[in-house]
């Protein structure tokens, strides 16, 4: 059974990206300004979220249905956002 | 005409899938093996003939497992798939049962793993792809988990989700000793839970300290369970005065009869067609509600998060909860003064009688 050597070695491509553990804060412009999600988290994602959730607020209130708090409930994650003077605290928490 | 199944193995390791190939020849039923090292080529070939099962790893360049069985859940629905994988790590499996794959194995490292592999392959591949029964280890009807975890003289934690609900029963030494579902507990959440035709499930372990609330056996709860199915069946729609007074009444405003709800839009997902009951300003309402759900859907499948359960916003006018189902989108707002504990447990239960 030599060949299970081959099926005990770890991967060595690059790693899956965990969901992490955290928050993060955005200007009104969509800048961020503290975060204290890990630094494996890209960045890209981070504005990915950022921008979704400013935008979602921002066309709320173009519905007239004015929000302060927005809970996205995944299988996997639960994003809460709050909104801070046009801009947004993002907690991120996986399940 | 030939009627082998077949397997497609995708693994970025040329060497391994050669080691999975090999091992997979020797199934008893067979199967004609398929192999891709990338999630792109393997979608290409499930594009281009059917398939009865899809092995993935998860940790590979460009496109990971996670994103390869995202699109596979949504491209192949009825399509069997299962992970493979090295990575141990509890999130991970979570995520991969949370997007409803059937099953989750790490690499073999021993000759008995390597067998128990093969046996869930063989097992998974004699299931019947048919349009309900659970996704779970195996594709099961409820019922069967349930007796088998009795007969078994299980100590275990069965957790069954469908859709956006999720319940869980417990097992002590082959006996059932409690349930719960939402708000719901003992027999009431088990006849709840025994009602969902499809769904996940998962075996967790055993909770030695869990209180009993179940005294009836488990044959008697499920010959209750059934008959209470078959009776509920049976019920013409409409049969009486009331009922049939109901029916003509939007099927909106009976949603909206719980207590705090102030308005309710259901929004289709393919066109702009939109009901609503009550909103005084239903149009910009379901625009927001078709384009932020699909939105925050493609977060979640960017992110691997698995499905969207709800999305709830609060606000200083009303609060609102979202849910799809079944390519259409229900919002229900609710008015201001509700905490988000009573916004939640009112929406699942409408959403509950949405969905029947």
């Amino acid at each position: 059974m030599g060949f299970l050597n081959l099926l005990s070695r770890r991967g060595a491509g690059p790693g899956l990206v965990r969901l992490p553990t955290g928050s993060f804060t955005l200007d009104p412009g969509g800048r961020i300004v503290a975060s204290t999600l890990p630094r494996s988290f890209p960045a890209a994602h981070v504005q990915r979220i950022g921008a979704l959730v400013l935008s979602t607020f921002q066309s709320a209130r173009e519905a007239q249905i004015p929000l302060t708090e927005l809970i996205a409930d995944y299988a996997a994650l639960k994003l809460t956002a709050r909104e801070l003077r046009g801009g947004a605290i993002i907690f991120l928490a996986p399940r | 005409m030939s009627t082998r199944h077949k397997i497609l193995l995708l693994d970025d390791d040329h060497e391994l899938v050669e080691v999975y190939r090999e091992m997979l020849r020797r199934l008893p039923s067979q199967p004609e093996i398929f192999t891709a090292t990338s999630g792109a080529r393997a979608i290409a070939l499930l594009d281009s003939q059917p398939f009865s099962l899809l092995i993935s790893d998860l940790n590979m360049p460009k496109m990971d497992g996670l994103q390869v069985l995202t699109i596979v859940r949504r491209k192949f629905p009825q399509l069997r798939t299962a992970v493979m994988t090295s990575v141990v790590d509890a999130q991970f499996r979570t995520r991969a049962y949370a997007m409803g794959i059937d099953l989750f194995l790490e690499k073999p490292n021993t000759g008995q793993e390597v067998s128990f592999f093969v046996d869930c392959i063989e097992s998974l591949l004699d299931r019947e792809t048919d349009t309900g029964g659970f996704r779970g280890v195996q594709s099961k009807s409820l019922v069967d988990i349930i007796q088998l975890e009795c007969l078994s003289q299980s100590s275990s934690v069965l957790k069954v989700t469908n859709g956006s609900f999720a319940g869980k029963v417990w097992f002590k030494n082959g006996d059932l000793i409690d349930a719960e579902s939402q708000d719901l507990k003992g027999e009431i959440a088990f006849r709840r839970i025994l009602s969902w035709k499809t769904g996940n499930f998962e075996i967790l372990p055993a909770e030695p300290e869990r209180n009993r609330t179940i005294f009836n056996s488990y044959q008697g709860l499920l010959l209750e369970s059934a008959q209470a199915l078959d009776e509920a069946k049976g019920q013409p729609a409409g049969g009486d005065g009331a009922a049939g007074s109901a029916a003509a009444v939007s099927p909106l405003a009976t949603l909206a009869r719980f207590n705090g709800v102030e308005f309710v839009i259901s929004v289709s997902g393919d066109d702009s067609k939109f009901e609503s009951w009550s909103s005084e300003n239903p149009e910009p309402i379901s625009k927001w509600v078709r384009q932020t759900m699909r939105r925050f859907r493609e977060l979640g499948e960017g992110f691997q998060a698995g499905e969207l359960n709800q999305l709830e916003g609060l606000g200083p006018q009303c609060h609102v909860a979202m849910v799809s189902k079944a390519n259409a989108d229900l919002c229900v707002g609710f008015h201001r003064s509700l905490s988000q504990d009573l916004v939640r447990d009112t929406m699942s239960k409408i959403v509950t009688q949405w969905a029947s």
